[in-house]
């Protein structure tokens, strides 16, 4: 372990350079995003992730935001356990009819100021998914959604570019 | 009793079922099937049901020792069938699930509570008769547990981590876990529903995303599947970087999966080491294949695009770095006494529940259950590769870390065969656009054999059933973590790694 240790500390860091915020997403957060609630969070956001019946690719990719070439604590964004914690509700998935309850009951159970992202292309429109007796199509059909992040899945670049842009907004 | 061949001979042959036999049975032979099964002569492959006409129930069995598969099925037209699961607990979900989505009803079942109809759907039996949903519906009885000072604790769907969306019921005992019980099916799609009548082009892409995390072992048994119906020869190269691709995400899922598990413990350096080391595969998989997770990248009749002219050197660097780096991770993890106290005898899987529930994957092979469809079909080009299934018995957390271990290792010398051996060539047979046939299709994922079951009709899916192994692994879960202290529930629950998404389709 002393080793390994003893290494990270001369290697340089892994952690690469943002990407610069997602145009398309600021355009986006432009009209939701209002100046008390800013003044209210200043620089720093906890995150919370909701799977609504995703096939947790996506989940896997929000995942890597964690890992150190990534490092989205840096920037003031952070993975929190509870609703109550949240600023950001991150939702994935087509939205589940067996999910719906419970996506319903984060959102009651996330404090205002909050935001909503949803992350990939069945947290858009239902994806391939759409249409099944199983699934309501869409996280906006369920809670209202600030800020979509498309890709099937998106990559953890696109992700943070995503939250780069929802960050600037919030600052 | 009569053998399986014996009463696979017996039945109507289904001519059209490829590449093992498919018989349709009479009820005392499906009887007698689950009396093999019970008597352990046989292992369940997989149970499901489809509409049709009057409804039918169709069960995949492997022998026991000869490795025979075969595909029996049972004519339903009361809408009934002879429960397996009366005599062969891993059945059971799957029967009950039967009965949620087609409300084809097993008869002298023990537990007929619903299974992934949760009373959110507008339908009854969306997949059988579709009636419109009750206007009341019957609270779910999880069940009884007795005994002094007990507490439950009811954790989920919503979890605490970055995790699926399932539900966990603990009746406990001061720390100690008494029972705890699943509920699954808030990940469900209904995804066999969105098959049925697909093109196979759609279906492909629907068998992708199963699981996301086993998307390329879901995408070649389902084209395993869809090649046997339509006798459909895949090209040597196609081969091959199906098996690239396959191993590469088998090393990123271990990779996360030891990481994640010591994380569970508190041990977040390895996290860290070995999240560095997924992301790499996940990077040289991108650079090869164009996507991260490979999604897509296997259809049927080979794979979509061939590798970059650079892959051979991506690949050779990655794996540079891999054997650098990972047995120093691995030397930790073995000289760390705080992590083995965590990991060593906690959540133990008995060899003979692995044994009876056909547990495939990490969890099968950490107690004992030496089975993984790689070798035991043998299918192309793992006939041509040297490879070696690790097998251990203890049946815990620490073997099942070990089991991962091993087989990153054993995926770091396939890759390099893989290489060495990538034969040139076309990458794609074209498929004849209005084929009709039946497949069966298996595949080893990083979690253990997903089984695809297609029937084509007029070049479309007519029919298509597609099962994670880890309905065969949930289960366990629940056995292992009795006796158990709460805390460690994350950590046995990570040393699964079940699907969640896999299993509630």
């Amino acid at each position: 372990m002393r080793q390994t240790l003893f290494e990270s500390l001369v290697h340089g860091p892994l952690t690469e350079a943002p990407p610069t915020a997602d145009d398309a997403a600021l355009a986006e957060l432009a009209t939701s995003i209002d100046r008390l609630a800013r003044r209210r969070l200043g620089r720093s956001l906890s995150i919370r992730e909701v799977d609504a019946g995703s096939c947790n690719g996506c989940e896997l990719e929000i995942h890597a935001l964690n890992n150190a070439f990534y490092d989205l604590e840096r920037f003031g964004l952070r993975f929190v356990a509870s609703p109550r914690h949240a600023d950001v509700l991150l939702v994935t998935g087509p939205v589940t009819k067996n999910m719906r309850e419970a996506l319903e009951r984060t959102y009651a159970a996330t404090p205002d100021p909050k935001w909503v992202v949803a992350v990939g292309d069945c947290a858009f429109d239902g994806g391939i998914f759409a249409g099944s007796y199983a699934v309501v199509g869409g996280v906006s059909n369920v809670v209202p959604v600030d800020l979509h992040i498309r890709g099937c899945p998106p990559s953890p670049v696109a992700l943070l570019q995503g939250l780069l842009a929802l960050l600037q907004c919030v600052r | 009793m009569a053998s399986l061949t014996e009463i696979a001979a017996q039945g109507r042959r289904i001519e059209a079922h490829r590449p093992w036999p498919r018989v349709v049975v009479t009820a005392d032979a499906w009887r007698a099937v689950a009396g093999e099964l019970a008597a352990g002569r046989a292992t369940l492959l997989g149970l499901w049901a489809e509409a049709g006409a009057s409804g039918a129930v169709h069960m995949a069995v492997i022998g026991q020792d000869t490795s025979d598969i075969a595909v029996v099925s049972l004519e339903c037209p009361e809408r009934k069938f002879p429960s397996v699961g009366a005599r062969h607990p891993p059945a059971i979900r799957l029967e009950r699930a039967i009965q949620s989505l087609y409300g084809l009803e097993p008869i002298g079942a023990a537990d007929t509570r619903p299974w992934l109809d949760l009373g959110f759907w507008d339908v009854q039996f969306p997949l059988g008769a579709k009636l419109p949903a009750p206007a009341t519906r019957p609270g779910y009885d999880f069940l009884p547990v007795e005994g002094e000072n007990l507490h439950r604790i009811p954790v989920g769907p919503v979890h605490a981590g970055i995790i699926e969306p399932g539900h966990f019921r603990f009746t406990c005992s001061g720390e100690t876990v008494a029972r705890l019980e699943q509920r699954l099916g808030y990940a469900h799609k209904g995804i066999a529903g969105l098959m049925a009548g697909a093109s196979l082009e759609r279906g492909a892409r629907l068998a992708a995303r199963i699981s996301g995390d086993s998307t390329v072992a879901y995408s070649i048994a389902f084209a395993h599947a869809v090649e046997a119906a339509l006798k459909i020869e895949v090209p040597p190269r196609a081969r091959y970087l199906r098996a690239l691709m396959a191993e590469l995400e088998r090393l990123a899922n271990h990779f996360g999966d030891i990481g994640a598990i010591c994380n569970d413990a508190s041990f977040a350096i390895m996290h860290t080491h070995c999240g560095l080391l997924r992301e790499q595969v996940l990077r040289a998989a991108d650079a090869c294949c164009g996507h991260r997770l490979m999604m897509d990248r296997v259809i049927p009749g080979g794979v979509a695009a061939d590798v970059g002219r650079d892959a051979t050197a991506i690949l050779r660097e990655a794996l540079k770095i891999f054997r650098q780096r990972f047995p120093r991770l691995v030397e930790l993890y073995d000289n760390t006494a705080s992590l083995q106290d965590r990991t060593v005898s906690t959540g133990i899987v008995r060899a003979d529940h692995a044994r009876k529930f056909g547990a495939s994957g990490y969890v099968g092979r950490a107690s004992g259950r030496n089975f993984d469809v790689r070798k035991a079909l043998c299918y192309a080009p793992y006939d041509e590769l040297e490879f070696a299934v690790p097998v251990l018995s203890d049946g815990d957390v620490n073997a099942r870390i070990w089991i991962r271990i091993r087989e990153v290792e054993q995926s770091l010398s396939l890759v390099d065969q893989i290489i060495a051996r990538m034969p040139d060539g076309p990458i794609a047979r074209a498929i004849e656009p209005a084929g009709n046939g039946e497949g069966l299709g298996l595949a080893e994922g990083f979690r253990g054999d997903v089984l695809a079951a297609v029937r084509i009709e007029q070049g479309r899916v007519a029919h298509c059933h597609l099962r994670d192994p880890s309905w065969f692994q949930w289960p366990l879960l629940e056995a292992a973590i009795e006796g158990n202290i709460v805390a460690d529930f994350p950590l046995c629950n990570k040393s699964f790694n079940c699907s969640y998404s896999g299993h509630d389709i």
